[in-house]
């Protein structure tokens, strides 16, 4: 692993977990079955930057998101937010899962999916009151999908529902906002609007971490990244740690064509 | 005689049961909603049949201690401790093996049901008449309801609906995405256990009535109608509260209408009615209106192939594309344009190069991915817009204005 030194500031440095660090993530290894998905992994988030979890298909990104929140129970190690354990800031952390893993014909509106962020403010028994219906507009109106809200979801494309998604994680108003592919298999406007509404999260100061499949958009999105192919490769800034080099240890042979191109574009850039 | 059934007039045993029936019919819609919304509708056909040792176990004992086997307190209290097992023995063998669910269902449920028939055997053999018509379990039987019978169903159904009041927000979440909810901190086990001891008090509650066999049928067929007729979670819980309610009391009167009716059955193929009402008739969802929605489609398919078939001067010769052409005025029998055929003709071709533009056109990605060969292009473009594609083809062309 000679790359991850050259990467960090020092693996044995990371080891102290930053107070301030929005996620600091301490030898995480989970595994399905026998086979480890991510092995041993350390990963210190920047606070108010928006970093990219890079790294080949099943290089364990989503894994690694899914056991910083919870979904996935871990074998080992331990995840800190903003310097506490997890379940003491849930309130703080807003999750976008992957589009994929929704039955879209579930009946209900895309004003109800977005109202689900609102959980913590409704409580059990609390009524949906208009200003609880307001704040979910304003969210719909940052993704521009206001005029969608009394449609059913499955009425929605892709890009859509993802920026429904969104929404949603909006009006969880966090400080920490987890994103699992949000730009696969999107549209174009999608890809925009979703991007801009990540820009201005970090403009309020808030962090953003976004699991990434498009390399060549790494540099225009990204303030740093991290590389990953089952244990950490590389981690920070995109200017100096985004380089040929730790793209070639991280997708190693496990390249597909098209990220041939993709790695050999980005490495040019 | 079915009228006096309807208006509760065929005395009081028939008035309780309608009663309880109802109840339960509510109880049971509503709760096989979250069941429905989270695909786990057969899990409510294992847990009913675990209940059968239960009961038979219950009775022993209680017919051991010296009191009476019947009583329905003690029966039920065994359904529900055999059924919780039965439960925890499926999400075992779910979590721990790598037995699919499906699969998981199939061993619980069947190894518990013939534990509960070996039961049923063994009690026949301990004594004639005492056996107090046990199997009046498996598809209900309301001949000797009493008024504590329907006080239990009375008290088993409201503690349900409240709790399902109290739960339907974590419920609905976790049915939805239970990935988000456990990122949210939501206990995302605990709720899925609290939905299934909902449904197992619904069983348990209805074994007097439905059974155990058939108890499934009303968690299931109320949700599964009420989606025919709704795209919002809390109305399908509400609409199969109600069916379920229609169903148990209109089931549980026509049963009383005539001798020998069995109530639960009643009950079930009731319900199945307004499935298969909501099924035919229901507008969006329902059979007829995709029929309706298909045959539009047909047809307008058909007529823009023939409008474009016309302009190009292709002969016709499908003989539904002909029919169409000529019931809307645009052909002659034959298959030559009528006056007004032309003008339309060359609009859709003008209308086709137009797309063809717009589609090749990076600047038009958005209007360019509504393209489906059938949609007028003034629904995406404005005039303007209509005006530059129109230079673009230009009109050496020879396009028809």
């Amino acid at each position: 692993m000679s790359i991850a030194l050259i990467a960090s500031e020092g693996t044995i440095a990371n080891r102290q977990p930053q107070v301030d660090s929005p996620l600091a993530i301490r030898g995480l290894t989970v595994s399905y079955g026998q086979k480890p998905a991510v092995f041993s992994v350390d990963m210190t988030v920047q606070p108010g930057a928006m970093t990219a979890v890079i790294g080949p298909n099943g290089a364990g990104k989503s894994t690694l998101l899914k056991a910083a929140l919870g979904i996935v129970k871990p074998l080992s190690g331990q995840v800190q937010v903003f310097g506490a354990p997890l379940d003491r800031q849930r309130a703080r952390i807003a999750y976008v899962p992957q589009r994929a893993s929704i039955d879209w014909d579930f009946p209900t509106r895309v004003i109800d999916v977005v109202l689900m962020g609102l959980y913590r403010q409704l409580g059990l028994l609390g009524r949906v009151r208009a200003v609880h219906r307001a704040r979910a507009l304003e969210c719909l109106d940052r993704v521009g999908m206001r005029d969608f809200a009394e449609r059913q979801i499955g009425q929605l494309s892709g890009g859509q529902q993802q920026r429904v998604f969104l929404a949603r994680a909006l009006a969880q108003d966090a400080d920490l906002y987890l994103l699992d592919e949000p730009f696969a298999g999107v549209d174009a406007a999608t890809e925009k609007a979703i991007i801009g509404v990540l820009k201005s999260l970090r403009a309020e100061g808030r962090t953003v971490v976004v699991v990434h499949h498009d390399l060549a958009t790494v540099r225009d999105y990204f303030d740093n990244v991290f590389l990953i192919n089952t244990s950490k490769v590389a981690e920070g800034p995109v200017a100096t740690t985004f380089t040929a080099e730790t793209l070639q240890a991280t997708y190693g042979g496990r390249l597909a064509t098209a990220q041939v191109d993709q790695l050999a574009a980005a490495a040019l850039a | 005689m079915l009228g006096d059934a309807l208006l509760l007039q065929l005395g009081y045993n028939a008035t309780l049961v309608a009663i309880g029936a109802t109840l339960l019919g509510i109880a049971a819609g509503s709760t096989g909603t979250f069941l429905f919304l989270r695909k786990r509708a057969l899990v409510s056909d294992a847990i009913s049949h675990a209940t059968l040792p239960g009961v038979c176990l219950a009775f022993i004992v209680m017919v051991m201690l010296g009191g009476d086997g019947r009583n329905l307190v003690g029966l039920l209290l065994g359904s529900a401790i055999s059924a919780w097992i039965g439960l925890v023995c499926l999400s075992w063998l779910v979590r721990h093996t790598r037995l699919a669910e499906d699969a998981a269902i199939g061993a619980v449920l069947s190894v518990f049901f013939g534990f509960g028939i070996v039961l049923l055997t063994v009690i026949q053999t301990m004594g004639s008449g005492r056996q107090a018509g046990l199997e009046g379990f498996l598809l209900g039987s309301t001949a000797g309801m009493l008024w504590a019978d329907a006080m239990v169903i009375a008290i088993g159904g409201a503690v349900t609906l409240a709790l399902i009041l109290l739960l339907r927000r974590p419920m609905t979440l976790v049915a939805f995405d239970p990935e988000y909810a456990q990122a949210r901190g939501l206990p995302v086990a605990r709720i899925d256990l609290a939905m299934m001891g909902l449904v197992m008090a619904v069983t348990v509650v209805g074994l007097k009535i439905v059974g155990l066999i058939l108890i499934v049928a009303l968690l299931i067929i109320p949700p599964v109608t009420a989606r025919f007729w709704t795209e919002r979670s809390d109305q399908v819980v509400l609409l199969a509260g109600i069916v379920g309610g229609l169903s148990g009391f209109v089931g549980a009167a026509v049963s009383a209408s005539a001798p020998n009716l069995p109530t639960g059955p009643i009950i079930v193929l009731v319900s199945f009615g307004c499935f298969t009402v909501s099924l035919l008739l229901a507008p969006g969802r329902g059979a007829l209106a995709a029929l309706l929605r298909h045959l539009r489609f047909q047809k307008r398919v058909h007529l823009r192939q023939g409008l474009l078939a016309l302009a190009q001067g292709q002969p016709i010769y499908e003989a539904l594309t002909l029919r169409l052409l000529r019931r809307a005025g645009l052909a002659r029998a034959d298959g030559v344009a009528t006056d007004m055929g032309r003008a339309r003709a060359a609009k859709a071709l003008r209308d086709e190069r137009r797309w063809q533009v717009v589609r090749s056109d990076q600047a038009h990605e958005a209007a360019a991915a509504l393209y489906d060969g059938l949609r007028d292009i003034e629904t995406v473009l404005t005039r303007d817009q209509i005006a530059e594609v129109d230079r673009a083809i230009g009109s050496p062309e020879g396009v028809p204005a």
